[in-house]
């Protein structure tokens, strides 16, 4: 893209923050009652017969910008504090829910990738299995949970179950196409050089079939970071989706929203990771 | 064309040289109920030969060669190569596909070292670093041999295919129309170039084409199939002009436009004809 049509970019994007930012203030901004009998607008005890009362109308009300900064500021200090179940920093909190992250959706790679592989290699096991995905795919994770709540009688367990359950379809699926899509002239090339099965798997198969594989990866990662916000808010003892729930029960607002965006930040950044990794695979035929 | 033409024994050689390659009675048919894509192929190949078959689409040159390869089985008859029958791919032929089918995530120079590694797996990096240099060398691309394959011309590529097909020394090459898809330009180079090559290398090849002219140049045998379904080795020919043609002079030797109308010939006319008179 020509420098001049970035800039523009660049502007149009500004401008649309600028706008929302002003939108924002606009709706939130503290408003005073006019008297019709001529009462002046400074009178505190008219304001306050009102409901208009600044001191406290706002303490419950929706955050201005500058108020959200404030608070903001005020929870960033000490992000990662923990003094207890019930004041902990956001910073702990969204570490807790990366690593119930890492951990369900490291676990549905290393279940769905080389799930993905034998299907994409045996068509008869494709076919065999295909009924089961299709069937369990559309579920959401949620609906899981009473159920995994009941076998795994435990909120750490089950959060961790939600992650692995709805990151593991993308993957598999994902990757079984990749392998069966795979060129035949490349597995040719192996076979009439008699190539062995590791090195076969390594440098011809998984390089192949690796954009579909990390293509999936991403996708994946993006369902499971839904999806732990949702399930946190049930299980509720830690992560982000439970700071979220309880400070909306404290009727922190500044809070949620500070928390909201962090959950899209992060969200982003895992998803660029990826994004990465799925550039340092991609081939040009 | 009389027919001692194909009787005559290749000019070059004074001695008949072992068969490497025997096909007896070959036959394919991809389904039950349909008719045979080809039948009754029996041809031998001979040390150092360098074969072509040519025929139309269709007729199943092809799965002769992927059969040779030990890509495909053969319904009837089968191939057996220096003693051994043919039944799975092995490092004893190189195959150049039509398409290159180079790995796109790997460079030229890595290409051609998967196939020297899946010769010697015990060899140490750096022999395998050289001899991939030197096969892309005698290719002409020691230049390029850090590019990938879609940072490379067509061209280029096919000559990647060769090199690595070469790198694995194997007994016969296999080449199914490798030179289909470059500009006539591009591939009178490369085949001057694989004809100088065979020659050094005294390589045994097997290659299909389209091409008539490309046949004459670098066939000391030109196998014509006739049309399918059920198509059949029809003539066996040898190539009467000298070893020593060039792509230049060929069309001065002696005999070449007798040899190149008899193909042609044969293509345009007798290639449907021996279907209808089997006896032709």
């Amino acid at each position: 893209m020509p420098v001049q049509e970035r800039r523009l970019s660049l502007f149009l994007s500004l401008a649309v923050l600028c706008c929302g930012l002003l939108l924002w203030q606009y709706a939130t901004h503290p408003t005073v009652s006019h008297s019709p009998y001529g009462i002046p607008e400074g009178n505190a005890e008219y304001q306050r017969l009102m409901g208009r009362d600044a001191a406290t109308a706002h303490a419950s009300g929706f955050p201005t910008p500058a108020e959200f900064v404030r608070s903001a500021m005020d929870e960033l200090r000490a992000p990662l504090r923990d003094n207890g179940p019930g004041d902990r920093g956001i910073g702990w909190q969204l570490g807790a829910s990366l690593l119930r992250v890492a951990v369900g959706y490291g676990l549905a790679v290393l279940v769905a990738v080389p799930l993905g592989f034998a299907f994409g290699l045996h068509p008869v096991l494709q076919r065999a299995f295909n009924p089961f995905v299709q069937i369990l795919r559309p579920i959401s994770p949620l609906a899981w949970m009473p159920v995994a709540l009941y076998t795994i009688r435990n909120a750490e367990g089950c959060g961790i179950f939600v992650i692995f359950i709805c990151s593991l379809w993308p993957i598999l699926l994902n990757t079984s196409f990749g392998v069966t899509t795979i060129r035949r002239e490349w597995l040719n090339v192996a076979r009439t050089l008699e190539v062995r099965w590791p090195q076969r798997l390594g440098l011809v198969l998984l390089p192949a079939a690796a954009p579909a594989i990390v293509t999936g990866m991403r996708i994946g990662l993006g369902v499971a970071w839904l999806a732990i916000v949702a399930a946190e808010m049930l299980v509720g003892s830690s992560g982000i989706g439970y700071f979220v729930w309880n400070q909306w029960n404290n009727l922190s607002l500044s809070n949620v929203i500070l928390a909201i965006l962090l959950i899209g930040a992060t969200g982003m950044l895992l998803d660029s990771v990826l994004a990465l990794v799925q550039r340092s695979v991609r081939y040009a035929e | 064309m009389p027919n001692d033409l194909s009787a005559s024994a290749p000019l070059h050689r004074t001695t008949e040289p072992r068969v490497l390659v025997r096909v007896s009675d070959m036959g394919k048919q991809y389904r039950q109920n349909s008719p045979m894509v080809f039948e009754n192929v029996s041809f031998d190949i001979h040390q150092g030969d360098f074969v072509c078959l040519i025929g139309h689409s269709g007729c199943g040159k092809s799965s002769i060669l992927n059969i040779l390869a030990g890509l495909e089985q053969p319904t009837t008859g089968g191939v057996i190569i220096d003693g051994r029958e043919v039944t799975r791919p092995g490092l004893d032929r190189g195959v150049v596909f039509q398409g290159h089918a180079l790995l796109p995530w790997m460079t030229a120079l890595q290409n051609v070292a998967f196939a020297v590694r899946a010769r010697e797996p015990a060899a140490s990096r750096h022999a395998v670093r050289e001899k991939a240099e030197h096969y892309l060398a005698m290719v002409g691309l020691a230049k390029a041999m850090h590019k990938k394959p879609f940072e490379l011309s067509g061209g280029m590529r096919q000559r990647v295919g060769i090199a690595r097909a070469f790198s694995t020394q194997p007994r016969l090459l296999l080449m199914d129309e490798p030179f289909g898809a470059l500009d006539a330009l591009t591939r009178g180079l490369i085949q001057e170039e694989l004809l100088r090559i065979c020659t050094e290398t005294r390589q045994t090849v097997f290659m299909i084409t389209h091409d008539v002219d490309e046949a004459i140049l670098l066939a000391d045998r030109v196998l014509l199939m006739s049309n399918g379904p059920s198509a059949k080795l029809a003539e066996d020919v040898a190539n009467p002009l000298p070893r020593s043609r060039t792509r230049e002079r060929m069309h001065h030797e002696s005999g070449f436009y007798e040899f190149r109308n008899h193909l042609v010939d044969f293509l345009v006319r007798r290639s449907a004809l021996v279907q209808s008179d089997p006896n032709l």
